[in-house]
């Protein structure tokens, strides 16, 4: 066998396993979101978003209390976690870059990023919950941020990197204070992949069940207060899921499949971000 | 040629990278509003050099420079100088163009924003100026506020000149500024520093011995951290002084 052959042979080796292993990954990914709308499709009505979560054996019932509480903690979670992991990621990026405290920052951010989300979960239970007595929404905000500042502090941290140092010393050069360095220059060029960190901290968190049990619980009744136990999306697809219910499995379908569309748009959103970034 | 008039001057001048000593006991004296090249093999030191006119070695704390270092007569080395000021009276160029991610007026206002505060008609004024300093103004005058980064390379660093000039500084440092780009943007922009020594000192790197004999007045050569020769560019390129310096600009080494 000639060279060249044997390196044509060899290409067809490596491009079959890596076009097996895709179709492999592919299909389970297709097969889930099957799954997902199949059953889900079926609980999908005016009902889902306008009815309380019902009691167990009654037909007539939706998810309006889990989507609102769910809604008011990933966003609070999101609008307290966003802004610390934001500045933390400066502050790694531009200020702390070499600085032993900025390598334990680092580290220990690294640590968050793969804690499994149960220990915050319980860490939150331990100091928050079991000293107030009381499972609350403003416990599971305070779960949910943590998670999502280690996420953004990532994210901003790898799109400032990015952000080329001559495009730094160009401002420097014209006299511009270290600041608007950083805000008008540095951030400005790595705004849309922020945002992008956010946005996949948000689809991240919108699914996290186990630091809500802990924290929110849940709530069968509609409820905005966020002293008192909050119904969730993801506990509540949680326990009716596993209920044998047949109302109960079905809303826990649909709940799966409004947080599944809703993930999906946040990416496809991300993604368009971008794009439009690299266009200028 | 009118009389020369010392800009920038070098007193026993030395430069280190920690440990380092990257430029030895340099001496020499910059002519204002005429056109200094450097010139010397990769590692010579010539852009330590030039970054030391605006002390752009600020940046890194493990840089740090001796001597005398004087700008009309000032010592800019003293830690207690302004930063900013002394920013806005030396404007520089990068090797490659780096307009920032903002519109190409914007790109302009921001270094003048910095240093004052102008209405919004002083500000178009002063845009339009430095865009016609750059030689720019015809092409984007329909389009300044598209981003600076739809530019081609070329008006890229044109638009990069615009805004060190719109900031009105006294010397322009360009560092390798056309290595990234076509001959015609070169030329276009061998013939704009030609204009601009009108008005400002330019203090300009080039790897190109060509460009250094085309476009400046006086040349500097350098080899591993020393300056081996100064003087007029047509003495330098005709008839060197020093071995060293002939054999680099013949092109037996370097």
């Amino acid at each position: 066998m000639n060279l060249l052959s044997r390196r044509k042979l060899i290409n067809k080796i490596a491009l079959s396993l890596s076009l097996g292993a895709m179709v492999f990954g592919l299909f389970w990914l297709a097969w889930i979101l099957f799954t997902v709308l199949k059953l889900g499709i079926g609980g999908l009505s005016p009902d889902l978003f306008v009815k309380m979560t019902p009691p167990p054996g009654t037909a007539d019932g939706g998810l309006a209390n889990a989507i609102a509480g769910s809604a008011m903690m990933v966003g609070l979670g999101t609008l307290i976690g966003s802004p610390v992991g934001v500045l933390v990621g400066v502050y790694l990026a531009e200020y702390g870059l070499k600085t032993p405290l900025g390598r334990v920052t680092r580290y220990v951010n690294d640590l968050l990023l793969s804690a499994p989300s149960i220990v915050i979960g319980l860490f939150v239970y331990a100091v928050v919950v079991a000293h107030t007595g009381q499972f609350s929404g403003w416990s599971g905000v305070l779960a949910l941020a943590l998670i999502v500042v280690p996420v953004v502090v990532r994210t901003t941290e790898n799109m400032l990197m990015l952000v080329p140092n001559s495009l730094r010393e160009a401002a420097f050069a014209l006299g511009a204070p270290k600041r608007v360095v950083i805000m008008s220059i540095a951030m400005r060029a790595a705004k849309s992949g922020v945002a992008t960190g956010i946005l996949l901290a948000i689809a991240r968190i919108a699914g996290e069940t186990a630091p809500l049990l802990f924290t929110a619980l849940s709530n069968q009744f509609w409820s905005t207060n966020l002293n008192q136990p909050l119904a969730n999306l993801p506990v509540t697809i949680f326990r009716f899921a596993m209920s044998p219910f047949a109302e109960w499995q079905q809303l826990a379908w649909a709940g799966v499949l409004l947080i599944t569309l809703g993930v999906l748009t946040l990416n496809i959103v991300a993604r368009v971000f971008l794009r439009q970034d690299k266009q200028h | 040629m009118t009389q020369l008039v010392s800009q920038i001057e070098f007193k026993n001048f030395n430069f280190y990278y920690g440990k380092f000593h990257a430029l030895k006991n340099i001496n020499l004296s910059l002519a204002r509003r005429h056109v200094t090249a450097f010139i010397g093999p990769s590692g010579c030191g010539k852009s330590t050099l030039l970054r030391t006119i605006n002390r752009m070695y600020d940046l890194y704390p493990e840089q740090r420079a001796e001597g005398e270092l004087l700008l009309e007569g000032d010592n800019i080395l003293k830690a207690d100088i302004d930063l900013s000021s002394l920013r806005s009276k030396v404007g520089m160029v990068f090797q490659k163009p780096t307009p920032f991610p903002m519109s190409i007026y914007d790109n302009i206002a921001f270094g003048v924003n910095l240093h004052e505060s102008l209405s919004k008609a002083e500000m178009d004024e002063r845009v339009e100026w430095a865009l016609r300093k750059a030689a720019l103004w015809d092409e984007v005058k329909d389009k300044l506020h598209k981003s600076g980064m739809s530019l081609s390379g070329g008006q890229q660093q044109r638009l990069c000149i615009a805004r060190g000039v719109a900031v009105k500084p006294e010397v322009l440092l360009l560092d390798e500024p056309t290595s990234a780009l076509d001959p015609i943007s070169t030329m276009r922009i061998e013939e704009l520093i030609d204009e601009l020594k009108q008005e400002f000192t330019i203090v300009i790197v080039t790897h190109n011995m060509q460009q250094a004999a085309r476009i400046s007045d006086f040349t500097a050569y350098m080899y591993l951290g020393e300056l081996i020769e100064f003087g007029d560019t047509d003495k330098i390129f005709v008839k060197p002084q020093r071995k060293e310096t002939e054999d680099y600009i013949t092109g037996r080494f370097g």
